[in-house]
């Protein structure tokens, strides 16, 4: 959380020349993409796991190694004999979390995103996934979390997961996202991996009408001239750059569908059906992610409707601060607006 | 000898199933399941503790095969218990069977889990393991052990160490793993496709029980399952017993023809091995 501190737009756009804005600095691995003075909350995940198991005793925590990095900690302080050290080991970690869930017991099992998804997707696959087998995977820097580079920027992960029958993916926005997640997670059947925001998580989506619920995107406001449809933290840019255009006479609405995999096309199809521009926005690669599923359900329907992407490149991503990145890459607030104002002419 | 007579008959039975097995597909991995039939009879006819009707039983002993195209070995064990029967080994490897070619969970009663990827199972069996002593805490009663088949190829992959490391570190006095020593894997001997010994040594190193035995003599087998038991504590070592084993052990035809991962076995020949199987357990076979 201590990444030399940005403040809100003056990160680099790419489009500056060089020298014109002061060089920031990556430290933590994990930076907070919370805006300064921004509502947050403390470990969500790590809370509401302990609440969930409080409420039945089956929860289990699993980590490889990264504990203090997923806020499994705060579930191992808790309730220390049913938290599980596997070590630095991830095909440890999930084919025992298999084996957990085999005897009964439910299992949430974290590490990074990028470990998860490539380095032990055959046991995700085989052990978890085939036998349907109510294992809650928790990948910690999804997406664009962290300046580290690609060895720890997991832009692919549902891309690599999408592909996974049985296994649903949710990609939260925020602290409510989470809390409320977490406990529906634990109670679906087959497995899950939940994209983790950790640390201080933004509380965003306590503003608007919202709950969540598995497997359903929701619309958290409404507008006539441009419609966002998006997941994970990309919510809370896409609600901010709603703001912001509406500065510029558009009005924009949202739809949330933290769940990528079941889609609720029904609900996100619906509010496509119209003239108004199309964006998706995602904290993902351009492949694989939000932005074809919504794609794949548009062609599947037979709406011939253009939609514009907000998504990561399909490139091995810089090493940097995440301002820098996001701005660089095209997630940022003002990136957003751009866009949109350049779609509408 | 009471005990290793009826583990023998049992092993001898498994055999002949695995020979019938294998006349339906003409190939196959026969000669895995034929060296590892004595393992496989000690488990079932003495170490497991099973309801034959009720595959799912809460209580049982939990054997896991990691190595899924030893499934045919399995698939007759299973016959052997009485938790499938044996009529319906002729379906092996056919459309809609209930015995596909790799060991899967989802069509198989007893099957614990899906191997075949392999090096998967001793990560499965340590949750297992885990899982079974947290649940014994608030469930009284509950002796559950788990049993990990492996092969001496799985040892080439990665994930078999990192779970031997956690089964030692969890101190799982509840697991026992079996490696089935045959030194051939899909491209050839082991010790030319990649190098695993001292294989007792590795196994020592990482903390376990070990014991390595002539995995075709029943005695020595139950005689290490019993040194195993000895020692066993729900908090304690894991135990692993290294098994060497001679593919297609039992019809001298297969034991000395070129040793191969997929055999393939002429038509006019399953009658020869049937007969030279029986003939070499001196009247010990078959109900």
């Amino acid at each position: 959380m201590s990444i030399a501190t940005p403040s809100k737009g003056t990160a680099s756009t790419g489009t500056a020349p060089k020298g014109a804005a002061p060089k920031l600095k990556t430290s933590a691995m994990i930076a907070s993409f919370a805006d300064p003075g921004q509502k947050t909350s403390s470990a969500p995940f790590g809370h509401a796991l302990v609440k969930a198991a409080e409420a039945d005793p089956r929860i289990v925590g699993l980590t490889a190694d990264l504990g203090k990095y997923t806020d499994m900690h705060i579930f191992a302080q808790a309730f220390p004999e049913r938290f599980f050290q596997m070590g630095m080991a991830e095909q440890l970690l999930f084919g025992a979390a298999a084996g957990f869930a085999e005897t009964g017991l439910i299992p949430f099992a974290s590490t990074y995103s990028v470990f998860a998804a490539r380095r032990a997707y055959d046991f995700l696959c085989l052990d978890i996934a085939e036998p349907n087998l109510n294992v809650n995977i928790v990948g910690g820097l999804p997406g664009l979390t962290t300046g580290y580079g690609p060895s720890h920027q997991a832009t692919e992960d549902m891309a690599i997961f999408r592909g996974m029958p049985n296994l649903t993916i949710v990609d939260p926005c925020d602290s409510v996202d989470i809390e409320q997640a977490v406990p529906q997670l634990a109670a679906s059947d087959g497995p899950t991996y939940l994209r983790l925001l950790r640390g201080n998580v933004p509380t965003v989506l306590d503003e608007y009408d919202y709950t969540f619920e598995l497997g359903k995107a929701k619309v958290l406001r409404g507008g006539n001239d441009v419609v966002f449809v998006s997941s994970g933290l990309m919510t809370m840019r896409a609600l901010q750059a709603a703001e912001a255009l509406a500065a510029h006479k558009v009005d924009v609405a949202v739809v949330h569908a933290p769940t990528i995999k079941p889609f609720d096309a029904a609900t996100v199809l619906a509010e496509l059906n119209t003239d108004r521009l199309a964006v998706t926005l995602e904290n993902h690669s351009v492949v694989g992610g939000l932005f074809e599923t919504v794609a794949s359900a548009i062609v599947t329907a037979g709406l011939g409707k253009r939609v514009v992407p907000v998504a990561l490149p399909d490139e091995f991503l810089d090493a940097g601060a995440l301002p820098t990145l996001h701005g660089r890459y095209g997630l940022s607030v003002q990136r957003i607006v751009a866009k949109v104002l350049a779609e509408l002419g | 000898m009471e005990r290793i007579e009826r583990v023998g008959a049992a092993a001898n039975r498994i055999r002949h199933h695995a020979l019938n097995m294998g006349e339906v597909q003409g190939q196959g991995y026969v000669g895995q399941a034929l060296g590892a039939a004595d393992m496989l009879a000690a488990v079932y006819a003495d170490q497991l503790r099973y309801r034959a009707n009720d595959p799912e039983w809460e209580g049982r002993d939990r054997f896991l095969l990691s190595t899924g195209h030893y499934a045919i070995g399995h698939y007759a064990a299973l016959a052997e218990a009485g938790i499938i029967p044996v009529e319906e080994l002729e379906s092996y490897g056919s459309d809609d069977s209930r015995l596909p070619m790799s060991g899967m969970s989802t069509y198989t009663p007893g099957m614990e889990i899906s191997g075949g990827s392999l090096g998967h199972g001793l990560s499965i069996a340590v949750g297992i393991a885990l899982g079974l002593r947290l649940r014994a805490q608030s469930e009284e009663g509950s002796r559950a052990r788990v049993y990990n088949f492996l092969s001496d190829g799985e040892l080439d992959e990665g994930s078999t160490w990192e779970a031997a490391m956690g089964a030692h570190h969890h101190q799982l006095g509840n697991l026992t793993a079996m490696v089935d020593i045959n030194a051939l894997q899909a491209d050839g001997k082991t010790d030319t496709v990649l190098r695993t010994e001292p294989v007792t040594e590795k196994w020592e190193a990482f903390g376990w029980y070990t014991q390595r035995v002539d995995g075709n003599d029943v005695g020595a087998l139950l005689a290490a399952f019993d040194n195993a038991a000895a020692q066993a504590a729900a908090v304690g070592r894991p135990s692993v017993i290294l098994c060497d084993t001679k593919v297609g052990r039992g019809v001298p035809l297969l034991e000395e023809r070129e040793k191969a991962h997929f055999m393939r076995i002429e038509e006019h020949e399953w009658q020869l091995c049937r007969k030279q199987l029986t003939a070499g357990s001196n009247g010990k076979a078959g109900r």
